[in-house]
């Protein structure tokens, strides 16, 4: 039990995020490599049905903590709850998904664990049992590898659609540990919370993802972009300049001072391409991009261009997507 | 209210980055200096707090001699102060250590509310804001979009996924702010604020002044070890879609790409 490497599972919406999936099979194969077994501590409330997914990941055993008070990512209440439980088990390694809440939580609890933390990384590698991480460094134009030497123990959140995600083979039966959730004492709380209803794609973790920029012209125009989205399953993202100018909201704004996506697929219509916005897509696998300026500087980053109106152009993408779709039905 | 604002001076992105002889550090040379964007939101919603509410905003900051750039640039936004954490190497020690050090100077500073970007756009290590609510023993609220007080608390709004949440914490606290440039449209220095920023003052707290011993901050035993920086590779220009085709045939094409080549659809 001791030593194990324990993986931080979320579990906000009903269901295990993907991220937390990929987390937990790169912690299974970081616990095959040092010769040790993996746990996972899942947090939240009325999630306790949730656990048993994490053992088709190679998870051997669930600390479940399951409280009305943990409802809500509150860091404070998240990180006694969590940190004084992990302090119990010694683990080897913790690994976290690098999203809003597991890269906040994982920060407290470095300091709780006094253990340093890296975070949003791409890759791991462990050899002779010392682990090493390598994450985006200056916008993406570099990488940074860290070594921890044992005893330390290395806490890591990994960026999301990067690392595998792989079903262990044969599935297990994890262990399902419940743990008592003691009063929290806190001075923070969750005061109102609201659904947008938008029933759009979550832009993080999307496997595409279509963007609008200044060439878009107006907010009104997005329509042609939700509407390929939703053909193509897509997620809609904006570029700083289409969220200044107040067309889309800053949640949707990719880019250095927004998300950083990881998609399969990053559509940039009407983009030109500067460095601040490539900040935030530029590991997506493929990128296209729609502009009528063939000077754009996107052109000289994307995978696939087209030089065309987007008015003209993005109306007929949509009508060619729809006849595949039809076609191969 | 008394606030404290940490900041952090990074590249502009526009600057090119090289990896140094040392292979572990950029070269510095032609590097544009910045107040890191997330902290200058940081300083903007202090600043609102106190038109507001009166009282003061004290930055926080590290680093080399050129930091007195960014920190003048935030007292000429019209921030009152600024305390200097006066450690070279600080950013060597790792980054407990450097939460370590802002920790003790808010701590000595006493102020009602701490705030700080919640990232940094160089390292992007996401971390110092949480670290230092811990070691202080206050509760944070993570990548507020909006910051309110009346006085006793703090209230922010923050965007989760599928919606927002609005969060509440009683005094003192720490804040991490998050957003964008169209959330906060951090307010330019005028010239009289450059003019005053020159004469408002700037304290150097060395370790030891801070209640810290410099013993424990030995940059020789960071952790965890940089092993080394790599350039990612450069994403070379691919394939334009033309070949004389029209616009539907252009469109075509690319379907065809998106299905067969990069398995979208």
């Amino acid at each position: 039990m001791a030593k194990d490497v324990c993986v931080i599972g979320e579990c906000r919406t009903g269901t295990i995020p993907r991220v937390s999936l990929e987390v937990a099979s790169e912690g299974r194969r970081l616990a095959e490599n040092l010769g040790v077994g993996l746990v996972a501590v899942l947090t939240g409330y009325n999630i306790a049905s949730q656990a048993a997914v994490l053992g088709n990941y190679g998870v051997d055993r669930v600390y479940v903590l399951d409280s009305q008070e943990l409802e809500h990512y509150v860091p404070e209440m998240y990180s006694t709850a969590i940190g004084d439980l992990i302090k119990s088990f010694e683990p080897s390694a913790i690994l976290f998904p690098a999203s809003p809440d597991g890269k906040d939580l994982a920060a407290r609890l470095s300091m709780r664990l006094d253990s340093e933390l890296v975070q949003d990384c791409v890759e791991i590698r462990c050899e002779d049992g010392t682990v090493q991480a390598r994450k985006p460094i200056y916008a993406g134009k570099c990488f940074a590898w860290y070594e921890w030497d044992l005893p330390e123990i290395p806490l890591i959140s990994c960026r999301p659609n990067v690392m595998e995600c792989e079903l262990f083979d044969g599935g297990k039966e994890a262990e399902i540990i419940t743990v008592p959730v003691l009063p929290l004492p806190g001075r923070s709380k969750v005061i109102s919370f609201e659904t947008d209803n938008s029933g759009g794609i979550p832009l993080s973790g999307a496997e595409i993802i279509v963007s609008g920029g200044r060439g878009m012209k107006d907010g009104g125009n997005f329509h042609i972009l939700e509407t390929l989205a939703q053909v193509l399953g897509a997620a809609v993202g904006a570029s700083r300049a289409a969220v200044d100018a107040g067309w889309r909201p800053y949640a949707d704004q990719v880019g250095q001072t927004g998300k950083v996506v990881n998609p399969n697929v990053y559509i940039a219509v009407g983009i030109s391409g500067a460095i601040q916005h490539f900040a935030g897509m530029g590991t997506s696998k493929y990128i296209v991009a729609i502009n009528k300026d063939p000077d754009a500087p996107i052109f000289s980053k994307a995978d696939y261009g087209v030089v065309e109106d987007l008015f003209q152009f993005i109306p007929a993408l949509t009508e060619e997507i729809r006849k595949l779709k039809s076609s191969t039905s | 209210m008394k606030i404290a604002v940490a900041i952090k001076q990074v590249p502009d992105t526009e600057s090119t980055i090289r990896i140094s002889e040392d292979g572990k550090s950029i070269a510095t040379q032609g590097i544009k200096w910045i107040i890191n964007p997330y902290d200058e939101f940081a300083v903007e919603a202090a600043l609102r707090l106190k038109e507001q509410h009166g009282g003061s905003v004290t930055i926080v900051s590290y680093g080399p001699h050129r930091v007195l750039e960014s920190i003048r640039t935030a007292l000429a936004m019209g921030a009152d102060d600024a305390v200097l954490i006066g450690f070279d190497a600080l950013d060597s020690c790792g980054r407990l250590k450097v939460a370590r050090a802002f920790a003790a100077a808010v701590r000595q500073l006493a102020p009602d509310l701490a705030l700080c970007g919640y990232r940094a756009v160089d390292y992007d290590m996401t971390q110092r804001g949480p670290q230092v609510a811990e070691l202080l023993g206050w509760p944070h609220l993570p990548m507020a979009v909006s910051l309110t007080s009346d006085g006793s608390s703090v209230t922010i709004e923050r965007g989760i996924e599928g919606g927002k949440v609005h969060m509440e914490a009683a005094l003192p606290a720490l804040v991490t702010v998050g957003g964008s440039h169209a959330v906060w449209r951090p307010r330019l220095p005028s010239l009289p604020g450059i003019l005053k920023a020159k004469r408002k003052p700037v304290v150097v707290r060395k370790l030891n002044e801070l209640g810290l011993d410099p013993a424990d901050f030995d940059p020789s035993r960071s952790k965890p070890r940089l092993v080394r920086l790599e350039m990612a590779p450069d994403r070379k220009p691919g394939r334009i879609i033309d070949e004389g085709r029209d616009t539907a045939g252009k469109a075509a094409e690319l379907v065809q790409m998106l299905h067969k080549e990069m398995k979208a659809i």
